[in-house]
């Protein structure tokens, strides 16, 4: 056991220029993995915000009875899509109105009578808030005599739909395509490791070594240049969030970091393919000589 | 010990060896002369399991080397020590640690390997040597450490190709004279030569080849243990 690690680590300090080159050349792979799972956690988060904001409006009718408007509040906040419903009364439709309007402040201002109806304001639980979910919820409230009209935003939320599906697919594709590249050339790079050691293991061979005892410590190696290799792409992923984010002022929301389990997944995916790779790589070596 | 019956080998591009029967004995010494290509490293590779006979029988140390399962080519190459002409040493671990490592392989008791160690390269005449780098030793020195790897785990065989192809007058009679004591103590030598004036000095047993086929053997064990003709 111990003579595994020392014989890893002596591969390190024998060849640190390889060995360098090759955790380098992990990290990096890993690196674009990163920035891709980055850019994929921001987008999705982004995508989540502008969800937020998927909410269905039902106007009412003048004169609807307050008893009327309570009683279907509650049924509507029973439906399975519902998450919470508001009643917005006409004065406080005009008292936003005069807010958010600066424009119309003064139009709105010496109104003799208000123009503004009383609405239900719908939000959706999460899961719900797609084009068809809402375009039924709107359906059911049309349904109701005192209910006027009802906006939610259609085309938009359709357009939330489809960004959503590219997100998926797209982000899926590129990932594992991303990931398959990271695999190759990790793999290429630990061959290259292998070849360059094929005198000693030949060696090795010779004095009675067994296959086992020869492939332990390029698996240890491989594992621990996964690793490496997984915490420099970590670092350059920081270093690259860190920049970005003080880029990001502009940005609504600012960006967001991969959290500790994404990281821990990219640092185990390091690691599995230093092992895999390394064990491919010298099996196909013993199998060869 | 070792054992070849109507052997052939072919490789891709023709045949190398070509119906050898052999049979050497325990604690022999035997030259493998001719001339270049005519098979005797093709004969020492089918000795230590390097390469599988196309047809015949080799068995070595009561293994079938037709047949040797990859679980059990390890076991033999314990068995066998062997050196060779560029002597095969790992230039960034000292003498001792190229010694010390075909011990560690074995999975030999860490505690019971540098004791060993020393012992063999005290018998190659290398303790002095002992933490120097192969590049920086000459090459009687590194072939000498080449024997002490091949002798620490107490081989009943010494496998030597052209051990002596590499060296001057000098380093060569200090390694032969070394091969000799070592097959003194008991170890089987087998050991390929172009040096004709080794084979002449002594009276052990010779086998010649020609493409492939054996056309001299000076037959069983004339003298393993004389000392004739050394100086
Ligand atoms: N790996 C190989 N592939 C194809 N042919 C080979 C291979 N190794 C040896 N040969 C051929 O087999 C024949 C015997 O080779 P071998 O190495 O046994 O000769 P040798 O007697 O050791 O020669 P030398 O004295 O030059 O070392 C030669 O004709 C050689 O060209
Ligand atoms: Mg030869």
């Amino acid at each position: 056991m111990s003579l595994l690690v020392r014989e890893a680590l002596l591969a390190f300090r024998r060849a640190p220029l390889l060995s360098g080159l090759s955790i380098t050349t992990i990290g990096f792979s890993l690196y674009a993995v990163g920035l891709f799972a980055l850019v994929a956690v921001n987008l999705r988060e982004a995508l989540r915000e502008v969800e937020q904001r998927v909410e269905v409006v039902a106007y009412l009718l003048r004169g609807t009875p307050p008893e009327a408007v309570a009683q279907a509040s509650q049924d509507i906040a029973a439906f399975p899509e519902v998450a919470r419903v508001a009643f917005i009364s006409e004065d406080e439709a005009l008292r936003r109105a005069r807010q958010e309007l600066v424009e119309f402040r003064d139009a709105y201002r010496d109104l003799k009578v208000n123009p503004l109806p009383a609405s239900l304001e719908i939000q959706l639980k999460d899961g719900y808030r797609d084009g068809a979910h809402t375009a039924a919820v709107a359906e059911r409230l049309r349904g109701y005599g005192f209910v006027d009209d009802v906006r939610y935003g259609r085309e938009w939320i359709e357009k939330l739909d489809r960004l959503r599906n590219i997100a998926g697919v797209v982000g899926l594709t590129i990932g594992l395509a991303f990931a398959a590249v990271a695999v190759v050339i990790i793999g290429v790079t630990i061959r290259i490791t292998v070849l360059q050691r094929a005198r000693e293991i030949s060696i090795m061979r010779l004095v009675g070594a067994t296959n086992g005892f020869i492939r332990g410590p390029f698996l240890v190696e491989g594992m621990l240049k996964g690793l490496f290799g997984g915490l420099l792409a970590i670092a350059l992923c920081y270093g690259t969030y860190l920049l970005f984010r003080g880029q990001a002022e502009l940005a609504t929301s600012g960006i967001v970091f991969l959290r500790s389990p994404q990281l821990g997944l990219g640092v185990v995916f390091g690691v599995l393919i230093g092992l895999g790779g390394s064990l491919v790589s010298v099996g196909r070596h013993l199998r060869n000589v | 010990m070792i054992r070849f019956a109507s052997v052939y080998k072919d490789y891709p591009k023709g045949a190398a060896l070509k119906n050898v029967s052999l049979h050497i004995a325990k604690g022999e010494f035997v030259f493998l002369t001719g001339h270049s290509g005519a098979g005797k490293s093709t004969i020492l590779k089918l000795v230590y399991g390097e390469l599988r006979p196309t047809a015949g029988d080799v068995r070595v140390s009561g293994f079938s080397i037709g047949d040797l399962s990859p679980h059990d080519l390890p076991r033999l190459r314990r068995r066998l020590g062997v050196v060779f002409q560029d002597f095969r040493l790992l230039d960034d671990r000292t003498a001792e640690e190229n010694v010390a490592f075909a011990m560690e392989v074995t999975g030999a008791r860490a505690d019971s390997i540098p004791a060993k160690v020393m012992r063999v390269l005290t018998q190659v005449g290398l303790a002095a040597k002992a933490s120097a780098y192969p590049p920086e030793l000459s090459g009687g020195e590194q072939q000498r450490v080449a024997i002490a790897r091949a002798l620490v785990n107490d081989p009943t065989i010494l496998v030597a190709d052209e051990p002596t192809g590499n060296l001057d007058e000098r380093a060569t009679r200090g390694v032969f004279q070394l091969i000799r004591e070592i097959n003194a103590g008991g170890t089987a030598v087998v050991m390929a030569t172009h040096d004709l004036d080794l084979v002449r000095q002594t009276t052990y047993r010779t086998v010649e080849l020609r493409e492939g086929g054996v056309v001299f053997d000076s037959g069983v064990d004339e003298g393993s243990d004389t000392t004739e003709g050394l100086e």
